[in-house]
């Protein structure tokens, strides 16, 4: 039977990066196809050459036994191929209905194609049990409903390769668990899955055969069941992961941050934040583990000052945070950066840093009014100084302080953030998924320091949608979903499975 | 089309000539085709702008203005405004400076009237620059429209202002009396007479050291670097502390103040009155400036020095070819903010090719 | 003092001065929602104005100087688009660049064909006339329903209808329409129209041109029905307020209209306040009541009068994300 896809030795290079190298390996028809690999590892730009988005600078790609030349996206649709993108395609202010049908109008009037498309689009929901009302506006839609309509849109346009880029990072396990239902019905119906994630439990759980790439090449393409996730994280990571990393004894100290009844509801009345409890003392890392969008990041805006909560009671120290009476969060973060806490931001290019400044001008950025002379001049000789340092302590690579900042690499960057906030001695640190678009080398060193400051009495708190990552630094975790806590445990009850139910928004207590 | 595979001397020299040459270019091909030689017209111009040590004179004065209008854009244009209010600030600034010497410059005596003329002419170009900034702080209305807004209710205003209330009794001009020989900057021909008759006077030097002044605070101050940090990255220069609304209207007013400087050189220096409408387009003359020069104290003075050539050079131009008036530099105008300030990067690829090939 | 004042025929000017506003208010519709900012209505009013008449005049045909005034107001439209789109400028620096270029230009050429100080002559017959509707002479003697028929409803150019007929016509292409339905979405989430297989520069592209075919008849308008000649500058910042009507309708057609028909009502206005002694205050001097649409379009875009959203991608080049 030929192939639904075959890759043959596909390669692209885009500057200085060779996102894939030699690329080869074939997807059966009717099959559930896992392809699996860290950040970097070449699988998101494999499947952009599949969907038309890039061209390949060689190789040869056959769908069906027949080799293809994918221009562009409307030719890859054309061939069958639809795409569930891991940011969703869908134009929010615009019913599903008119979602579906653009691109596929069918004639300048939309008029006579609407109802046709409506009732098309009920069977099928019908069919493959995918409840979504067509005349729905996507943004009243929560996320799981809204990844539902990105499906249909490609079943409707007769998709039979379905690709799937990490479809299950914004949900939660009960809608993890209703999407697989419904790709094995599609398996069921012939067509073809193909599964992008970095979750090896997703892959056991669902594929039948699962590709590891690795530094865009691929280091192997097995049938499930005749491997492990130990072997194929093995695979992803190349060596044996380091868990356990020397810690100091579990011996916290005074209370350092409060939080009591946090609630905060945005501006259409969702309630994002809550009653959130809890509290942090020194030399304790507390970890907030939890699917991405439960109310993790805010919770880290409003505790670094850059939002402000709608109702609740936060204290540093016994003290009031000082952001009662005021109307928006404007030059908050500065009072907040006073009283001792640091922040590492979760959207590192966004917050974090300026990428147009070289390194030494981001060496200082939430702390340049402590560095002025006279006039207010900055002093440059010491900043110059104090930044050498702190590449060299780090080891930035390559540690120039005059080097545009967004040269560097992820993990280069993180550990200029993260020197910077460590250097302006906290007594509390927010840390927002800090190993996010890090290599795997930086990891291992972000996390030793992190480790190193809390036994050097810092309070913490992690938040991390890695939970490998919670496991190796927490010593209490709380798990955070739809907003309010869910549970707490200590590092040593730490259950796979009992978090993740916590996450799907099971409460314990 | 990524700028940043070049070197920075690419991206500050190289892209901003070859754009400006473009504009050129295009101008030169609008004269040919209003029946008239772009070369003739060159000549005439640099005689007239720039060989001519009178006419120099006439240069380096036009200049002196645009030198603080190009300031009041580049400095809005730090913190990512785009202030095309500079106009309207402006003729506000010629209204302060006014009101200070009409009513003291029968008393003071000149080394105290100048400076606080100044004062006037910058407390009320700040004051016209500072709703829009407050609009744009606090409720988001889009500085770029609400400016150009300001610019038209100053025209009104300063009509009624100038015309109802200035015109001295059984005045004929449109423009208020004149003032006081105490407030008539020294002109710099009485040190270089060889610039003979031309109003270049002491806002010249006043420019200059405005244009250092700049250069220290941006990029050696605190102050500055909150600027360029919000002018990159709101959101960063939010996590860092820096108060978006407050660096948006100080530096709308620090704008709004350099602009009305600029009333200072054609008032206090030139025709020591107000007259009606007598920015004439200094203001948008900035946005050129500040976009040729790309925000930089070097490239804001090249770039004034080259327009007040132009307008220079022009008015000669237009008194000997009368299909040439004074209007087509407005066009050219137009074209190099066109090119200069939304095509930087026409030629950034062909460049960048011409590089790569040349390392092989 | 009232006696002065009459508000019908500030009903019937309001009715004839909304259509600069509105043809160019429609023209940004379509830039915007693609996701394009146009500030160059102003620019292109301003050279289709110049164009109109100049071809009007020495053709003697005010329709071919219409025709005239669209090719070169789409023209462009089009330059525009390849700055803001194939060369993702800055698209708020090109259309302030265009406006200050077309300035010069137009009194340029103006002053290079006609020699009359950056004018066209006086067009004399080449001008579209008020249209009479039938029956007018029947009715005119009727109270009320003889002026609301013959001046308000009757009596205007051809121009003037068509810029309200255009209203129903924008909003059924903007929504019952494929054409429509892409510019929308290319406007709101282009990745999503990309993902979709439609070419979001080439939708760009054609919203550009149809908003240069519309601004192109706020220009003719100007300068073949209202005044009768070509005038350096007589776009007089009503391509901004074009742009301030837009903010106030929200980018939708039939609101947006409404906002041009406010600033028209305002333009009228100011006419009839001129001249009439109000107690206590005198005769307002005419400087200050030119101020009144430019102070109401700083009111409306203070987000005083309305809350409005635009289109979520504007002023973003489109780069492919991968």
């Amino acid at each position: 039977m030929q192939p639904a896809v075959e890759f043959q030795q596909i390669s692209k290079r885009f500057g200085a990066v060779q996102a894939n190298r030699d690329v080869s390996f074939s997807i059966a028809p009717g099959s559930i196809h896992g392809v699996i690999g860290e950040n970097g590892a070449g699988k998101s730009t494999l499947m952009s050459i599949l969907y038309g988005y890039y061209r390949a600078d060689s190789g040869k790609l056959l769908i069906n036994g027949a080799e293809q030349h994918i221009r562009n996206s409307q030719e890859a649709i054309n061939l069958g191929i639809g795409m569930v993108h891991q940011h969703f395609m869908l134009v929010e202010n615009m019913t599903v209905l008119d979602n579906v049908m653009l691109g596929t109008e069918g004639g300048f009037r939309l008029k006579p194609k609407r109802h046709e498309v409506e009732a098309k689009l009920r069977e099928i929901c019908q069919r493959y049990s995918l409840e979504v009302d067509p005349l729905a506006t996507i943004q009243d839609l929560s996320v799981g409903v809204q990844q539902r309509v990105e499906i249909l849109k490609q079943i409707y346009r007769s998709a039979n390769i379905l690709i799937l880029d990490e479809p299950t990072a914004v949900l939660t396990v009960q809608e993890t668990a209703s999407l697989f239902e419904v790709l094995r019905l599609f398996k069921e119906q012939g067509k073809t899955i193909i599964l992008i994630t970095h979750k090896l439990q997703e892959i056991q759980e669902i594929t039948d055969q699962v590709t590891v790439m690795r530094g865009g090449t691929v280091i192997g393409s097995v049938a499930t069941k005749d491997t492990t996730t130990a072997q194929m994280a093995e695979m992803m990571v190349g060596r044996p992961i380091v868990t356990q990393l020397p810690r100091a004894a579990y011996a916290p100290g005074d209370t350092v941050l409060e939080v009591k009844d946090l609630n905060l509801v945005n501006s259409q009345k969702v309630s994002l934040l809550k009653n959130v409890s809890f509290n942090i003392r020194a030399g304790e890392i507390v970890a907030i583990a939890g699917v991405s969008g439960n109310g993790q990041s805010e919770l880290l805006e409003i505790l670094s000052g850059m939002r402000l909560p709608t109702s609740g009671k936060l204290q540093m120290q016994g003290k009031d945070l000082p952001f009662a009476g005021r109307k928006d969060a404007d030059g908050l973060p500065a009072t907040f950066r006073d009283l001792g806490i640091a922040h590492v931001p979760e959207d590192r290019l966004r917050d974090a840093v300026v990428k147009n400044f070289p390194v030494m001008m981001n060496s200082f950025l939430g702390y340049q009014k402590k560095l002025g002379k006279s006039f207010g001049l900055l002093d440059y000789k010491s900043i110059l100084k104090n930044c050498t340092d702190l590449l060299a302590k780090f080891d930035v690579r390559p540690a120039d302080p005059h080097l545009r900042i967004a040269l560097l690499s992820g993990g280069n960057q993180q550990k200029v953030v993260m020197a910077r906030e460590i250097a302006a001695n906290p007594k509390l640190m927010l840390v927002g998924q800090p190993t996010r678009g890090v290599d795997i080398g930086t990891i291992e060193s972000l996390h030793t320091r992190l480790l190193a400051m809390r036994d050097a009495g810092i309070a913490i708190l992690l938040v991390s949608v890695e939970l490998e990552e919670v496991r190796a630094l927490a010593d209490r975790i709380l798990v955070m979903s739809s907003g309010a806590i869910t549970g707490e445990l200590k590092a040593e009850e730490f259950d796979a499975t009992e978090i993740g139910c916590l996450m799907g928004g099971i409460h314990t207590h | 089309m990524n700028q940043a595979d070049l070197p920075r001397w690419a991206t500050a020299f190289a892209l901003p000539l070859l754009n400006l040459f473009s504009a050129l270019l295009v101008a030169a091909g609008v004269i040919y085709l209003l029946g008239e030689s772009p070369i003739e017209c060159l000549g005439i111009l640099i005689n007239a702008a720039v060989l001519n040590p009178e006419g120099l004179g006439y240069t380096l004065f036009y200049a002196a203005t645009f030198i603080f209008t190009g300031l009041s854009v580049s400095v809005a244009m730090q913190a990512g405004l785009f202030n095309i209010g500079s106009e309207g600030q402006m003729y506000l600034g010629g209204l302060g400076l006014t009101l200070v010497l009409l009513w003291l410059d029968s008393s003071v005596p000149g080394w105290l009237l100048i400076p606080l003329a100044m004062l006037g002419s910058a407390v009320f170009g700040a004051a016209w620059a500072y709703l829009p900034g407050y609009l744009q702080a606090k409720r988001g209305s889009h500085v770029v429209v609400t400016t150009i807004m300001f610019n038209f209710i100053a025209a009104c205003l300063m009509n009624f202002v100038i015309i109802s209330i200035l015109v001295p009794m059984g005045g004929q001009n449109t423009s208020s009396r004149m003032f006081a020989d105490a407030s008539w900057l020294p002109k710099l021909n009485s040190i270089l007479p060889v610039l003979g008759e031309t109003p270049l006077n002491i806002s010249f030097v006043l420019a200059l050291v405005a244009l250092v002044i700049y250069g220290v605070v941006v990029w050696r101050t605190t102050w500055g670097y909150q600027l360029r940090a919000t002018g990159l990255n709101q959101h960063a220069a939010h996590y860092a502390g820096i108060s978006i609304s407050k660096t948006i209207i100080i530096t709308m007013m620090v704008s709004g103040a350099l602009a009305g400087l600029a009333a200072v050189n054609s008032i206090m220096g030139s025709t020591h009155y107000l007259p009606l409408n007598f920015p004439a387009g200094a203001g948008f003359i900035g946005i050129a400036i500040a976009l040729m020069g790309r925000q930089h104290p070097v490239g804001i003075l090249l770039s004034s020095i080259l327009f007040g050539a132009l307008i220079q050079g022009g008015f000669d131009l237009s008194l000997e070819k009368a299909n040439i008036p004074p209007e087509t530099f407005i066009f050219i105008q137009g074209l190099i903010i066109l090119f200069c300030g939304a095509m930087e990067n026409l030629y950034a690829p062909a460049l960048s090719a011409l590089l790569k090939r040349k390392e092989k | 003092m009232f006696d002065d004042f009459q508000f019908s025929s500030i009903l019937v000017s309001t009715i004839r001065n909304a259509p600069v506003l509105m043809f160019a208010a429609m023209a940004g519709l379509f830039a915007e929602r693609s996701g394009v900012v146009d500030l160059a209505l102003e620019g292109k009013m301003l050279a289709a104005a110049f164009v109109s008449a100049a071809v009007a005049f020495v053709t003697k045909n005010p329709w071919l100087g219409i025709m005239a005034g669209v090719g070169i107001s789409a023209a462009i439209a089009l330059l525009q688009g390849f700055v803001s789109i194939t060369q993702k400028g800055n698209q708020l620096v090109a259309g302030i660049a265009l406006n200050i270029a077309l300035s010069g230009l137009t009194f340029v050429v103006a002053q290079y064909f006609f020699q009359q100080g950056g004018r066209t002559p006086d067009l004399g017959e080449a001008r579209l006339f008020d249209i009479v509707l039938p029956g007018s002479a029947a009715v005119a003697n009727i109270p009320f329903i003889g002026w609301f028929y013959t001046r308000l409803i009757g009596g205007h150019s051809v121009l003037v209808y068509l810029a309200f007929a255009l209203i129903p016509v924008v909003h059924w292409v903007l929504y019952h329409t494929r054409f429509g339905l892409r510019l929308r979405a290319v406007g709101e989430n282009p990745h999503a129209a990309d993902a979709a297989g439609i070419n979001v520069e080439r939708t760009r592209f054609m919203a550009m041109l149809c908003a240069g075919v519309l601004c192109s008849f706020s220009g003719a308008y100007l300068s073949i029905v209202q005044s009768g000649f070509f005038l350096r500058d007589m776009s007089a910042g009503n391509g901004y307020l074009a742009l301030t009507a837009l903010v106030f309708g929200n980018w939708r057609p039939l609101h947006t209209a409404l906002g041009c028909l406010m600033f028209g009502f305002f333009a009228a206005l100011q006419v009839q306040i001129e001249g009439v002694v109000f107690p206590g205050i005198g005769k307002v001097p005419g400087s200050l009541i030119q101020m009144i649409p430019y102070v109401v379009t700083v009111i409306v875009l203070a987000g005083l009068m309305a809350k409005s959203v635009a289109p979520k991608a504007i002023g973003q080049p489109f780069v492919k994300s991968r």
